[in-house]
């Protein structure tokens, strides 16, 4: 059985569809790459996948006993209101909160997990200061350090590396790809950065006016490739 | 000065006076512990449409000659909230312009109702005081002091016992339910919690004056610290302070109780601000 499975799904907003017959399954260790031009509707899938926003037609279905609260996620934007109090660490650490039920205050493992998911991201110096006072690219790896708080299973990447310089783009392609080879974590990445992307994907998924799903392979050869080169080139 | 002590020293014999300071301490930090998740969360337009729906129920209250109105108006304030964040999350009829119907509609019924079914012969005075507080907080029966203090602790036992929850709710309530946080039960909690927070404040200043109790400590702390935790702290500590202090000057300058409170909180608040600029 499948973690994900897509089937003629159709997604969209207020009745008005954006992406429309949309199949594809996503096995556990699978390390998917969805791509398309902007507005095509990468950000508004994953939204469905994680049931921020219900599918027009069709559905996306969780297999293989994938609970929500096994799921990270890296949201393209966080609309956090500009005078929020809160520091790194505390943002870190609720990324724990998935996996507490009703548990009121953060064990031993919660905490050590989030200061190592706060070194991962290079943020140890930064672990006291205000969030709201960091610069995007900061904002950026602490919210991908809850990301990694709250990941079991699968782990979901809204264009993960926007806003970081080349040396933490270069760790961060690493990172997930070690947490998708050694912890055996399903990916789902959205990326504009079609080179570094493929090099570590093993599935594609071209949202747009074609359609495509397959392996990286397939993929590389396929027309769905050719329109968006023509884009990225022109 | 002798004098004012005297004074203050005559009022606290009578046990109303020091119930009066108990509960009312105890209302002004259970309140300025949902202050920042108010403030921040759009939640504080629940809070304000709220606190006329509390006014309502009060009316409703004082013309069935309810000797403990406060269990009639919580019951009436709860439900409304749990239907208020119904409407609010449903797309269809924005949940502000609800909030403003239900608010005013309270507000303007609870008063015709007062007037055709006058209680007292000082209407305005019984008006003025659901709205402003007045001396309602000295006028507590037995059983609505009890009530007030087992529901202020209740309300600080469950901020305390959920308050990672409400913290990563607060923060960002999309990111909680895509990894499966139960945050429309969070919700629901916040907006029953912050009823209970009205009923009780409303007792010590008011149903107009209730947002500025709630949200003022937490608008001071959050000028000078930056964490969570830290203002939650500072506004607590704040708003006790201040609540104290307004009772207190309250009895001896014989001023309304719930606008002394709100005018020395208007002071912390302008001290932090100059604090928070000065600190930079
Ligand atoms: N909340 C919303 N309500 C209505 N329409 C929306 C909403 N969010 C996005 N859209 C529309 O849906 C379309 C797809 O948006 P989406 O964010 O999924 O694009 P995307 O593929 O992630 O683009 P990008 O590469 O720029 O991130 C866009 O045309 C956008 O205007
Ligand atoms: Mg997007």
């Amino acid at each position: 059985m499948s973690l994900l499975i897509c089937e003629n799904a159709s997604l969209g907003y207020e009745g008005r569809p954006i992406v429309q017959n949309l199949s594809f399954t996503v096995e556990e260790g699978d390390y998917l790459c969805v791509v398309g031009e902007n507005g095509s509707g990468k950000s508004t899938l994953m939204k469905t996948i994680l049931g921020l926003t219900p599918p027009l037609k069709g559905s996306i279905k969780t297999g293989d006993g994938l609970k929500a609260n096994e799921i990270g996620y890296l949201p393209q934007q966080t609309p956090v209101q500009r005078d929020f109090p809160a520091t790194v660490r505390e943002i870190v650490r609720s990324g724990c909160q998935n996996r507490m039920g009703l548990k009121p205050f953060y064990s031993k493992e919660d905490k050590a997990r989030a200061e190592e998911n706060i070194r991962r991201m290079g943020l140890e110096e930064l672990a006291g200061r205000c969030y709201r006072e960091l610069s995007g690219g900061q904002q950026q790896r602490v919210l991908l350090a809850r990301a990694l708080c709250a990941t079991g299973r699968l782990l979901l990447l809204d264009e993960p590396v926007a806003g970081l310089d080349p040396k933490v783009t270069a760790e961060l392609y690493q990172l997930i790809a070690d947490l998708n080879r050694k912890d055996g974590i399903t990916i789902i990445m959205i990326s504009h950065d079609l080179n570094a992307a493929l090099a570590y994907a093993s599935k594609v998924l071209h949202v747009g006016h074609h359609l495509f799903f397959g392996s990286k392979e397939a993929y590389l050869d396929s027309e769905a490739l050719s329109g968006l080169n023509r884009e990225v080139t022109a | 000065m002798n004098g004012i002590f005297d004074k203050l020293a005559a009022s606290l014999e009578f046990p109303f006076v020091r119930y009066a300071l108990i509960v009312g301490t105890l209302i002004a930090l259970c309140s300025s512990l949902f202050g920042v998740t108010l403030v921040l969360k759009r939640f504080s337009f629940i809070g304000d449409g709220l606190s006329h729906v509390a006014f309502g129920a009060m009316a409703i209250a004082m013309i069935l000659r309810l000797t403990n109105e406060m269990p009639l108006v919580l019951v009436l304030t709860i439900i409304s909230a749990v239907l208020l964040l119904r409407t609010g999350q449903n797309t269809k009829i924005r949940g502000d312009a609800a909030v403003a119907m239900v608010s005013v509609g309270a507000l303007a019924l609870g008063y015709l109702l007062m007037n055709l079914f006058p209680t007292s012969s000082n209407l305005s005075g019984d008006v003025c005081s659901t709205l402003f507080g007045a001396f309602s907080i000295l006028t507590l029966s037995q059983t609505e002091v009890w009530l007030s203090v087992a529901l202020s602790l209740l309300v600080v036992g469950l901020f305390v016992f959920f308050y990672n929850k409400i913290f990563a709710v607060t923060f960002d309530e999309n990111f909680s339910r895509a990894t499966g946080v139960n945050a429309p039960g969070y919700n629901l909690l916040i907006a029953v919690i912050v009823a209970v927070i009205i009923v009780l404040a409303m007792n010590l200043v008011g149903s107009l004056l209730i947002s500025a109790l709630i949200i003022f400590p937490a608008l001071s702390a959050m000028r000078v610290y930056k964490s969570f935790l830290s203002v939650t702290i500072c506004a607590a500590v704040v708003s006790v302070i201040c609540a104290v202090l307004g009772m207190l000057i309250a009895i001896v300058a014989d001023t309304p109780v719930g606008s002394t409170i709100v005018a020395v909180n208007i002071a912390a608040f302008l001290s932090f601000a100059l604090a928070g600029k000065l600190k930079g």
